[in-house]
């Protein structure tokens, strides 16, 4: 399966998206102009990935910082995962950002897949 | 040559760290936040009110990018003051005369909400809503409201038959 392998820039996050070597990872900051264009090739990749995915699969999400854009298609994102069997995500945030914290539960509270918190 | 002097006051006198003006695009965002973000770095303030100010700015900032009229000069202000206890991001941009109500009644809603209120109107939005054709979430208000901790402070200036001036002003406490 083609691999994602994204660098992070100063308006979009990095993104590594690896079936083989079982890296699933988006990390950094989010404030594209265009949120959804930047997202849909994420959500169409994990479409194809859900029909034939690995036994069992740990998104981690670390990001630093996303715009309310973005965080609608975060949930984009989650939605879909919900259709990957064996999904946990790895919601990591750092130890003295609540804001980062409460918006994981918050996300975990809107879509079916359990949450592991951790603090960086 | 004197206008120069009594801009200069004026930041002073309001503690303006930092005043743009002009056309709103993506690349002037970046740069906006980087340089206010510097600013915060140089005197060492704490990073949880980094991040809430750089919150505030960014919503701020694209909601001008995303919903500036073309007025005559395409221009709109945006603005950085900062006291001792408190940071101010204060924006002002054209809107349609006809859309003035409806931010109204959407910033009084915020405003009437307390932090649970504010929560629950994210999620209902937050679920409920599509990106709109402009690439906005219709969130941006409510998290400067839940990032601040305060109400949102806003005026309207009528500017001919079709545009009004819209001013926005969101304080961060810095404790």
């Amino acid at each position: 399966m083609e691999i994602i392998n994204l660098e992070g820039t100063e308006d979009t996050p990095k993104i590594i998206l690896d079936k083989g070597n079982g890296i699933f990872e988006i990390s950094g900051r989010s404030l594209p102009e265009d949120s959804a264009e930047f997202y849909n090739p994420i959500i169409e990749w994990i479409e194809n990935y859900k029909s034939d995915p690995n036994p069992s699969t740990s998104w981690i999400f670390k990001l630093e910082y996303f715009n309310t854009a973005s965080s609608k298609l975060i949930l984009d994102v989650l939605s879909k995962l919900e259709e990957v069997p064996n999904s946990t995500v790895l919601w990591y945030f750092h130890e003295d950002d609540e804001d980062m914290e409460e918006a994981g539960e918050e996300f975990s509270e809107l879509v079916e897949i359990p949450f592991e918190f951790k603090t960086y | 040559m004197k206008y120069i002097f009594e801009l200069h006051k004026t930041m002073l006198a309001r503690n303006l760290i930092l005043v743009y003006e002009g056309e709103f695009t993506q690349e002037i965002t970046k740069s906006v936040l980087s340089m206010a973000e510097r600013n915060m770095d140089s005197i060492g303030e704490e990073s949880n009110i980094k991040r809430k100010v750089f919150n505030v700015m960014v919503e701020c900032l694209q909601n001008i990018v995303k919903h500036n009229e073309e007025n005559d000069s395409k221009a709109a202000i945006f603005m950085i003051g900062k006291q001792n206890d408190e940071y101010i991001i204060t924006s002002g941009n054209a809107v349609k005369n006809d859309i003035v109500e409806i931010l109204q009644t959407k910033l009084d809603r915020i405003n009437s909400l307390d932090k649970d209120g504010l929560k629950s109107l994210y999620k209902e939005i937050i679920k409920s809503t599509g990106i709109s054709e402009k690439g906005g979430a219709g969130l941006g208000f409510v998290d400067m409201a839940r990032k601040s901790g305060n109400k949102l402070e806003y005026d309207f200036q009528a500017l001919d038959d079709e545009l009004s001036f819209f001013a926005l002003k969101t304080t961060i406490p810095r404790f």
